[in-house]
């Protein structure tokens, strides 16, 4: 019986696993690894659907090679999308790793990119140094401090002198803080209070009593995107507000996908970020189209272009080397790469691997009746602020 | 104790030690794996560790009918031990830091035993389920040592005994996590099958009349609740030595829970349980998540549901025949032994 | 201060409306209900679908978020609870994490899985100051709503025929059976009642906590806490147990935001080692 059993399991494995030899010539595979799951679920689907998108307007055939993706869902959790990863090159043979939904997801991989060399494409984590840990991570993402840094010089232009920041108390958040807090400071502004709130926490008003007992002219919110509606609401709610305290923030805070729930708390609430739904190019409103069109009900947000781009990158990369799919080739081929993108001019540094690409300042507005972050000003071809500090 | 009386514990001991053939051929086809399935090594040695990790809950649930809903404080323990060991080079013998790890998390499982100890069922649920998450905010907490929410990064482990380096195929570790979980098993096979376990299979029938004997009821508990953490600890090592990185998610709820789950699948008191239900749980949810990446918690739960609502006894009753079989067989082969 | 001391009843004031329900079938049935926050999360979703989608008043909304969660608590007891009332806790425990499981990824389903809000009339925005402490509209609203409900529970509890053969049937369920009173139907309706105790909690608590298909896990850990705490033989015990824990929670954010969620959990544990039956529960322990 137990032999029986355990026979049974392995050969489930066995034909579960294996792929077919022949088919490995002409089919390339991306092996995209998203939290389908779990908190961040928002972030995976998002990805996944763009991802999917740019294949069905494209074509799955590129360079003579069948594209094909393989999607798994690692929950948010580091542990497993390193298995995943492992497994997808070692068993699936892929050759992109692609997806990665958070920073350490990401890190967990990057030493198996350097290993295997496979290009690992991170299409949403947003900390400056995971581009650092691997030659084989190339970013279609964004950096946080990107958006930090010209939220600061906006809050500088715009006579705010005093800041509380308040940030989720992980990676992405330190360097959210770190960033803004040295530009800010650099043009003279004062941080009068630094609060960081835990990942997961119930209850903002604590800390926003914190913050208004600050008296503060802003209060600049880095948070993952869900819990940005919270702080919101409990910002207007205790009157933040009209005490003349401004919110402000980097994009997540209003993020497109959850932006209509907001109510019209929201209006006049300003951000810097790289993408938004309202983007006005013709290109764009193509792309949020087709998008709503594949997904109805959902609108197409920051973490969405990441995944489009980052196929268009996978994509651009193969004709470039003429199909060929050796990891160091692929990667040398998407460096300097540049195109227009739904959210804009966008590039990838040669020299960082990382995304170079406009940052916008925005403000919520109705428009024809739906909250949207309608862009006002535009900061051109932003690098990683953080990389470009250190040389 | 009647000499007849001696004559049947011993009898009865003795038969529980024999091997028999179907656990022979479970362990040559775990061996066995290793040389046929080289492509799989990486969920394999998955399912090495959660089945290690399961035996360890089989000691406190199955022997000792102790419910917890935070076993993963012991195998987040390890886990970060071995992690922060390796990572600051302070031992760098994988196996000697892996004895380590167990030894802290067995640490920590002796000081929470007086704890679980007090109260009924639903005490020491909350008892241990609060105790994991102490321990994840702890960890959370000091970020300078941990790494906070963002997991513990830059590990590297040593090759193993000096010799094979963990690779990226996942065949060290595979072989190493095996080992490791076989050595546990017979160890924990040697103990259940010893007086000491037959006093707590007593004691989780009836404390009451236990005490009555002269069993000391919670010395034992505490050793067991000990050695049990031990195993978890050993566990989580595993984990982070072979995937070198370990973050929060290994002190989750979740994972807790999810434990719970495998060892109802294999059934709990006979230790192969928590093996059985290693195999057939990351199976299934393996390809459960290939099916349907988004959706595949719920079929989880709905076996949940379906297996408390048909009955535990009924769902594992597929390994019933096995045990039933087992257990005739030790008597006969006690006897004979005791007549020879 | 006292504006901390505001939010912070505010907030046990919703801890208590999720977790009371908890409580009382804990302490009737000795039911382990780990999913007691799907029926929250159920009246949540309710409120969202009926204030956003359909026009209907906040207000009138709320009663309505309590009879769908009280009518889905009804079904799901009589067709799926019933059958593990007579089981063993650990399988209560397992039956109801893989209800959660399916609550959680059966609203992700439905509803997608990003945050939702309910959209709150203007009247209950914002906050005006009174003797020097800040009072927020919507959370004076929490704080009377609930305060009424608690007193109003307690009312029926101590004073009618059914909250007499309830606590008569909480002290010792087969006496209660004996003296003819009808232990499963009083269930089913205090179950019932609980859920959408729970509900309305889940449709007022999602300003404040937020709403999104993980809410079952996420708050799973409070209610246990206000549970253990407050005992469960009593309202008067989760009452208590809310309140202490949503001051001392806000109150730990706001003067110590360094321990985090430490002071909840090593509370819990400290109530366990001193009191295993709860800090307000009688001293005879069944």
């Amino acid at each position: 019986m137990l032999r029986k059993s355990l026979l049974m399991a392995l050969a489930t494995a066995a034909l579960a696993g294996l792929p077919a030899p022949g088919l490995a010539q002409e089919t390339v595979k991306v092996g995209l690894i998203l939290p389908m799951t779990g908190p961040f679920t928002s972030t995976g689907k998002q990805i996944a659907a763009a991802a999917r998108l740019y294949m069905q307007e494209h074509g799955a055939t590129v360079a003579g090679k069948k594209i094909e993706l393989v999607l798994k869902d690692d929950t948010g959790n580091a542990e497993l999308t390193k298995r995943l990863a492992q497994e997808l090159v070692v068993s699936e043979k892929v050759r992109f790793l692609a997806g990665f939904g958070l920073t350490p997801l990401a890190l967990a991989v990057a030493p198996l990119a350097t290993e295997a060399k496979v290009p690992q494409i991170v299409m949403a984590a947003g900390t400056s140094i995971i581009t650092e840990r691997s030659p084989f991570v190339v970013r279609t993402s964004f950096t946080v401090p990107q958006s930090a840094v010209v939220i600061a010089d906006w809050a500088v232009k715009s006579n705010v002198k005093k800041v509380v920041t308040l940030v989720s108390d992980y990676a992405p958040g330190h360097d959210a803080e770190k960033s803004f807090k040295e530009r800010f400071t650099a043009a003279g502004g004062q941080i009068a209070a630094e609060l960081r709130v835990p990942l997961q926490n119930p209850d903002f008003a604590p800390f926003l009593q914190r913050a208004a007992d600050a008296k503060p002219d802003a209060l600049y919110v880095f948070v993952p995107s869900g819990a940005g509606a919270i702080v919101m609401k409990q910002f207007l709610e205790r009157g933040l507000d009209k005490s003349g305290i401004r919110l402000i923030g980097t994009g997540d805070l209003t993020d497109d996908d959850i932006l209509p729930g907001f109510g019209d708390a929201a209006l006049g609430i300003i951000t810097a970020h790289l993408y938004a739904t309202a983007h006005p190019s013709p290109k764009n409103k193509a792309y949020v189209a087709a998008f709503s069109k594949a997904n109805p009900g959902m609108r197409p947000n920051f973490m969405s272009v990441g995944g489009y781009d980052g196929m268009h990158l996978i994509y651009e990369a193969l004709k470039k080397t003429g199909g060929k799919t050796d990891g160091e080739a692929l990667v040398a081929a998407m460096k300097g790469l540049a195109w227009e993108s739904p959210r804009g001019p966008i590039a990838i540094d040669p020299q960082t691997r990382d995304i170079v690409q406009n940052i916008y300042i925005r403000k919520v507005e109705r428009v024809n009746g739906e909250l949207h972050n309608v862009e006002f000003a535009t900061f051109e071809a932003v690098k990683d602020p953080v990389k470009a500090a250190k040389k | 104790m009647s000499p007849q009386a001696q004559a049947d514990a011993a009898q009865l001991l003795a038969g529980r030690a024999r091997w028999h053939p179907f656990e022979v051929l479970f362990w040559l086809a775990a061996a066995a794996s290793t040389v046929l399935l080289p492509g799989h090594h990486l969920i394999l040695t998955e399912i090495a560790w959660l089945a290690l990790f399961a035996l360890s809950l089989d000691l406190i649930l199955g022997y000792a009918g102790i419910v917890s809903l935070g076993h993963a404080a012991f195998f987040g323990l390890g886990a970060y031990a071995a992690g922060l060991l390796a990572k600051h080079e302070l031992v760098n013998e994988p196996l000697l830091a892996l004895l380590l790890a167990g030894l802290a998390a067995a640490l920590l499982g002796f000081v929470t035993s007086f704890l679980v100890l007090r109260g009924a069922d639903l005490t020491r649920l909350m008892v241990t389920l609060g105790v994991a998450l102490l321990l994840r905010e702890l960890a959370n907490k000091h970020a300078w040592l941990t790494g906070g929410a963002d997991g513990l990064q830059g590990v590297t482990v040593e090759p193993l005994l000096g010799r094979f380096r963990f690779d990226m195929f996942g065949h060290t570790g595979y072989v190493y996590t095996l080992a490791v979980t076989f050595v546990l098993f017979l160890v924990a096979r040697r103990i259940m099958n010893s007086s000491f376990g037959l006093s707590l299979q007593a004691m989780k029938e009836n404390p009451a009349r236990a005490e009555a004997v002269g069993m000391p009821v919670s010395r034992r508990l505490i050793a067991v609740y000990t050695l049990a953490a031990g195993y978890a600890g050993i566990a989580g090592a595993l984990l982070t030595q072979t995937t070198a990185f370990t973050s929060l998610d290994v002190f989750s709820f979740e994972r807790s829970a999810d434990l719970l789950l495998v060892l109802i699948i294999g059934g709990a008191g006979y230790l192969y349980g928590g093996l059985i239900g290693a195999v057939v749980f990351k199976l299934l949810q393996d390809s459960l998540s290939t099916i349907t990446p988004q959706y595949w918690p719920f079929w989880i739960g709905l076996l949940l549901v379906a297996i408390v609502l048909v009955g535990r006894e009924r769902i594992t009753a597929w390994t019933a025949p096995l045990r039933a079989f087992a257990g005739r067989l030790d008597r006969r082969r006690g006897a004979a032994a005791t007549k020879a | 201060m006292l504006t901390i001391l505001f939010d912070g009843i505010a907030y046990g004031m919703v801890l208590f409306m999720l977790a009371c329900g908890l409580s009382v079938t804990l302490g009737l049935m000795n039911l382990v209900n780990l999913a007691h926050g799907a029926f929250a999360m159920a009246g949540g979703y309710c409120a969202v679908v009926l204030v956003n989608r359909l026009g209907v008043p906040f207000l009138a909304a709320l009663p309505l978020a309590f009879l769908a969660s009280a009518l889905i608590g009804l079904a799901f007891e009589r067709t799926l609870y019933r059958h593990v009332h007579r089981k063993s806790h650990l399988d209560q425990v397992l039956f109801t994490i893989g209800l959660v499981f399916m609550a959680v990824v059966a609203v992700d389903y439905v509803a997608g899985s990003s945050q939702v809000f309910v959209q709150l009339p203007d009247y209950l925005q914002g906050r005006f100051t009174l003797l020097g402490v800040g009072i927020g509209r919507y959370r004076l609203l929490i704080i009377v709503l609930c305060g009424v409900i608690a007193v109003a529970l307690q009312l029926v509890l101590m004073r009618s025929r059914f909250g007499s053969r309830l606590r008569a049937a909480v002290d010792d369920a087969r006496v209660a059976q004996g003296l003819g009173i009808n232990v499963g139907g009083l269930f089913a309706a205090t179950f019932a009642v609980g859920s959408g105790l729970a509900g309305l909690g889940g449709a007022l608590g999602a300003e404040i906590l937020g709403l999104d298909p993980s809410f079952p896990l996420k708050y799973m850990v409070y209610f246990l806490v206000v549970v253990t705490v407050g005992g469960t033989s009593s309202i008067t015990g989760p009452f208590l147990a809310s309140l202490i824990l949503g001051i001392s929670d806000v109150a730990g954010k706001y003067y110590l935001p360094d321990l985090g969620a430490f002071v909840i959990y090593t509370i819990m544990i400290a109530v366990l080692i001193w009191r295993p039956q709860g800090l307000f529960a009688r001293a005879a322990a069944r």
